[in-house]
């Protein structure tokens, strides 16, 4: 893994060096701000719940804009070919890209720190309820950017990745909103592959393996993908 | 001589293109190895299989015994490549860059700053190891290129076409570079230029519609090519073994091939060098054996007549 640690390195050097990393995190900052203040100021509520609950929707914008050109530009620069012909496997430079992205929305994520702080020096916070909304912030992340990864290695262009990976994630997100309108037959599968479902029961402070493993298995299952489609595309030149 | 690459029936198809068609080759430690041929020959597809950037659809290919679709990690620790259109990093340092494949290539920690030194020493980067990638001049972004590919110091550099886009000083630099490269290391380059073989190759393989068509050291290949003579002949009422054997039993005839013509008649090429004129001794044969003599046409072939033929499919 020592591959991964390299390309994990260039890619977080990758977003730092180029405006990327600055603007996304300004954006959902500035979002996130707002969603929070808002329950602050306006709603009289010193509570986090409402700002977390607000993420997912800034996640479907926010994570596709990550990801986009992790593997794209690689494509279109023709860096790729130098890339694969390191002695470096496929797993190495998928690992060391996903973790790269995953770690700018660490940092992103980590600085809204101030509003649990915030809230709990105005009056009492369940820092286990925070902690386990956080934690659902962070899987839903970890499996949005896995999405992003898969659509930035099927093409070329940055702004079809960005595309494709946007209506993923926004249908995984919609699914939870149409469960009304949804045939009573379907329901309970849309409510199985509905992010909402799960990211529900981590904000209420309920952690359940089932939901972690939803959302670890979307990682596991798109970062199996996006190795497979490089092998894929590299090979069938 | 010891082998370090072998290539044996070689073949890529892309759908129902054939890119390289049974191409078998040795290269021997520490040659300077020259690919040359039109663009769309095939020398950049047989690059990118000895990389292990793509694999074979039949054949196979080792580098030290390392078949490259078994053992590709291995294969790839072995090389040092730089592909036709140079890729790197635009938004990163020079500096950054090389240690970015320092680390990949997995030179120890220890030892890496030196490699860097070192590398950026002999290619000439050290007016530039401060400033970004995309500031860099062509002729230094070559240097780079280079610099990746032999910071590791590998058995093998593999280059696709090292000067396309230079000016004519900064060729010669890049070809000093490969000239000192290829005194410890075996060097294969692709080109479509004669004479840059001539200037840095120990050895010539000369590539065209997926085929090679010709190997040997610039000298032999003009040896080789240059005045040798071609004859085409259509004979009538002669057996096809019984004229194989005449044209053969002629003495300057250095290859003979017959075929069927139709109607009867037999087509045969004969190549011969140029001072042997073979066209009476052929036409008496016929004349004796009561063989119709339909046709003969005598060409003169050179290098640079292959050349041209290769050039002319290039510019189409």
């Amino acid at each position: 893994m020592n591959g991964a640690w390299a390309v994990f390195r260039r890619d977080t050097a990758g977003f730092f060096n180029q405006p990327v990393a600055y603007v996304v995190i300004t954006a959902f900052l500035l979002i996130c701000g707002w969603f929070f203040t808002s329950s602050l100021f306006l709603a009289g509520q010193a509570d986090i719940r409402s700002f977390l609950a607000s993420v997912p929707l800034v996640l479907v914008f926010f994570a596709p804009a990550l990801t986009m050109r992790l593997l794209a530009e690689e494509w279109r620069n023709g860096t790729m070919e130098l890339l694969v012909t390191l002695p470096l496997r496929d797993v190495e430079v998928v690992i060391g890209k996903y973790l790269a992205a995953l770690g700018v929305f660490a940092v992103a994520l980590a600085l809204t720190g101030p509003y649990p702080v915030t809230v709990a020096a105005l009056g009492p916070l369940d820092w286990g309820q925070a902690l386990s909304g956080y934690l659902g912030v962070l899987l839903m992340g970890a499996a949005f950017l896995a999405i992003g990864l898969l659509a930035s290695a099927v093409t070329n262009s940055q702004v079809v990745a960005f595309i494709v990976s946007f209506f993923l994630c926004f249908g995984l997100f919609l699914l939870g909103k149409v469960l009304p309108l949804v045939p009573p037959a379907l329901v309970p599968v849309v409510e199985f592959l509905a992010v909402d479902t799960h990211f529900a029961n981590l904000i209420k402070g309920v952690v359940d393996s089932r939901d972690v493993l939803y959302f670890l298995s979307i990682v596991a299952a798109c970062l199996a993908g996006t190795v497979h489609v490089l092998q894929g595309r590299k090979w069938g030149r | 001589m010891d082998a370090i690459i072998l290539a044996e029936g070689l073949c890529k198809r892309y759908g129902d293109v054939t890119a390289v068609d049974g191409v078998s080759f040795r290269i021997n430690r520490g040659e300077v190895v020259g690919l040359l041929g039109p663009n769309g020959a095939g020398k950049t597809t047989t690059m990118k299989m000895l990389t292990c950037y793509m694999p074979p659809t039949g054949g196979r290919a080792t580098l030290d015994g390392l078949d490259v679709v078994a053992e590709p990690l291995q294969v790839r620790a072995r090389i040092g490549y730089l592909p036709e259109n140079v890729p790197l990093y635009d938004e990163m340092g020079v500096h950054e860059y090389l240690e970015f494949i320092a680390r990949v290539r997995r030179i120890p920690a220890a030892r890496r700053a030196e490699a860097i030194r070192d590398i950026v020493r002999r290619c000439g980067l050290a007016a530039v190891v401060q400033k970004g990638v995309a500031e860099l001049s062509k002729g230094y972004r070559q240097r780079l290129g280079l610099a990746q590919a032999m910071i590791h110091n590998p058995d093998v550099v593999i280059l696709d076409e090292p000067t396309t886009g230079l000016d004519p000083n900064q060729i010669v630099e890049i070809r000093q570079l490969i000239r000192d490269l290829g005194r410890e290391k075996t060097v294969i380059l692709s080109t479509h230029i004669l004479q840059e073989v001539e200037a840095v190759c120990d050895r010539v393989l000369i590539i065209n519609e997926g085929r090679i068509i010709a190997d040997g050291t610039p000298s032999q290949l003009h040896a080789e090519f240059q005045g040798a003579q071609e004859l085409d002949l259509v004979v009538e009422g002669a057996a096809r073994e019984a004229l194989q054997a005449a044209l053969d039993g002629l003495s300057g005839a250095d290859r003979v091939t017959v075929a069927e013509a139709g109607g009867g008649a037999l087509s045969a090429h004969v190549l011969s060098p140029k001072d042997a004129d073979l066209r009476a001794a052929i036409f008496r044969l016929c004349v004796e054996r009561g063989w119709v003599l339909l046709e003969m046409r005598r060409t003169l072939v050179s290098l640079e007549d292959i050349f041209r033929k290769l050039t002319r499919r290039d510019a189409a």
